[in-house]
C-alpha cells in the first residue's frame, strides 16, 4: 500500500521543481494508474494538473504534447492523425479501457520509461524531443536511454510533418500488457524503427534507408518474463517489423 | 487536508488524507453504486464521471478531484433508466456487481460517439469486465438502446 504525506498542486513549474528536489521521496504524479499497485512512501505528491500541460498544441513547425495530456486525447487527436496517421491511435487503443486512458498521462508514460510502454515505442519512431524543466530539450532516444533523475517533463515536441507510420503489437489478450511492440515511421525514404516490451524499455532499433527486419532483430537484446521467453520475442520481432514496413509502404 | 468535491451537483467538504482515493470519498458521501472490484485499474466497476469524462475512481486521488464535478450513477438515474430496462429485458446481468460502472460507461459512450460500430462499442467498453454474462446480452441491450436513442 502506498502512502502520501502531503499533496501539492503548484502554480508554476519552478515551484513544482523546488518541491520535487526538496526531499528524496517527493514525487511528481502522472495519471496515478499504477500508484496503488506499489508500496511507495511518498513525502510530497506533486500534481501538475494546474499547469496547463493538458493540451496538444499546434505551434506552427511543431506539435507540442503537454505532459498531462491523457492517452485518450492522444488516441482521438485529429491533429496527430493528420501528421502521423493512426500511429498513436493504434498504439494506445489497446491499453486497458477508455476510463483508464482518460486518466493515464503522456508524461507519466514517458517519464516512467516502463518496459511495456506502448507510448514510448510510438514516440521513438518519430524524431520526437522531450522538454525537461532542468535539463532542457533532448531527443526522445537520449531520454529513453538515460538514467532516472529528478526533473519535470513538461512536454513532448514532434515535428509537424507528415510521416507514414505504423504501430504493431503482440498481446495474448486484449487490454493486457504487450508481449512485444514495434513502431515504424518513414519520411523521405528514411525509416525509424523502434521496438519495445522486449521486455526492456523501448529503444530506437533502426534509423536509415534500407531496413532489414531480420538484421534489426539480430542487433536487439531480448529477455524472458512471465509473458514470453526471449526466444519467442526474437521470433516474432521480425514479423512485427515486416508487417509495419508493409503498412508504411502502403501509406506512402 | 480539507477538500470540496461536487458530487451529483452537491458540494461535499471533507477532511481527507492526501492518499485518499476518489472511490473512498464518493462512498463516504453515500454514493454506494460505486463499487471496487479489482483494485488494479482493470475492471471498470468504480467508473464515475469527472467533468463528464469516465474515469476509474479507484485510481484518482480525491485531492486531485477537488474542484471538479463528479457524477455517479445516483446522479443520472433518469438517463440510465432506459438503458437499464434494455439490460433487464435482455437478461444481460446476473450478479449485477459490475452494472453501475458498466452503465456509466455506456452512457458516456452514448454522449461521446454518434452511431458507433460494433467494434467501436467493444473497444470503448473493453475496460468494463463482467464475469457472469459473457457480454452477449449486454451487446444486445446496447444495440437496442442505441437504436432507440438515434
Amino acid at each position: 500500500m502506498y502512502t502520501i504525506r502531503q499533496f501539492l498542486r503548484p502554480s508554476n513549474v519552478e515551484e513544482a521543481y523546488q518541491a520535487l528536489t526538496a526531499a528524496r521521496n517527493n514525487t511528481v504524479l502522472g495519471g496515478c494508474m499504477w500508484l496503488r499497485l506499489g508500496h511507495r512512501a511518498i513525502g510530497t505528491a506533486i500534481d501538475l494538473s494546474g499547469l496547463n500541460l493538458d493540451a496538444i498544441t499546434d505551434t506552427g513547425d511543431t506539435i507540442e504534447i503537454g505532459a498531462m495530456v491523457s492517452l485518450r486525447q492522444l488516441e482521438t487527436s485529429e491533429l496527430l492523425q493528420q501528421q502521423y496517421g493512426t500511429l498513436f491511435r493504434d498504439a494506445v487503443s489497446g491499453i486497458v479501457g477508455t476510463q483508464f486512458r482518460n486518466t493515464a498521462t503522456v508524461g507519466g508514460s514517458v517519464y516512467g520509461r516502463f518496459g511495456f510502454s506502448d507510448v514510448l515505442t510510438a514516440l521513438l519512431a518519430l524524431p520526437a524531443q522531450v522538454k525537461l524543466y532542468r535539463r532542457g530539450t533532448i531527443s526522445i532516444e537520449e531520454f529513453a536511454a538515460m538514467p532516472y533523475e529528478k526533473d519535470i517533463l513538461e512536454s513532448i515536441i514532434l515535428p509537424k510533418q507528415i510521416y507514414a507510420a505504423s504501430y504493431q503489437h503482440m498481446r495474448f489478450q486484449a487490454t493486457d500488457f504487450p508481449v512485444l511492440t514495434c513502431a515504424v515511421s518513414c519520411r523521405d525514404d528514411v525509416y525509424r524503427i523502434s521496438v519495445g516490451a522486449r521486455p526492456q524499455k523501448a529503444c530506437l532499433a533502426y534509423h536509415g534507408s534500407s531496413p532489414d527486419a531480420q538484421r534489426i532483430t539480430d542487433n536487439l537484446n531480448f529477455s524472458s518474463n512471465m509473458r514470453a521467453s526471449a526466444d519467442y520475442r526474437r521470433k516474432i520481432c521480425p514479423v512485427l517489423i515486416r508487417r509495419a514496413l508493409k503498412e508504411v509502404q502502403v501509406c506512402r | 487536508m480539507q477538500i470540496t468535491i461536487a458530487i451529483n451537483g452537491k458540494n461535499y467538504t471533507r477532511l481527507v488524507d492526501p492518499d485518499t482515493t476518489l472511490y473512498t470519498f464518493v462512498r463516504d458521501c453515500g454514493c454506494y453504486s460505486v463499487k471496487c472490484g479489482c483494485e488494479t485499474t482493470n475492471c471498470g466497476l468504480c467508473t464515475v464521471w469527472m467533468d463528464g469524462t469516465p474515469v476509474l475512481s479507484c485510481s484518482v486521488l480525491a485531492a486531485r478531484a477537488a474542484g471538479h464535478e463528479i457524477t455517479t450513477l445516483e446522479g443520472v438515474l433518469e438517463e440510465s433508466k432506459q438503458f437499464t430496462d434494455f439490460l433487464a429485458a435482455e437478461g444481460a446481468e446476473q450478479c449485477g456487481f459490475c452494472s453501475p460502472g458498466f452503465i456509466m460507461n455506456v452512457l458516456a459512450m452514448k454522449r461521446e460517439l454518434s452511431n458507433p460500430t460494433e467494434s467501436e462499442i467493444q473497444q470503448y467498453l473493453s475496460g468494463n469486465l463482467c464475469r457472469c454474462t459473457g457480454y452477449a446480452g449486454q451487446m444486445r441491450a446496447i444495440r437496442k438502446y442505441m437504436e432507440v436513442e438515434a
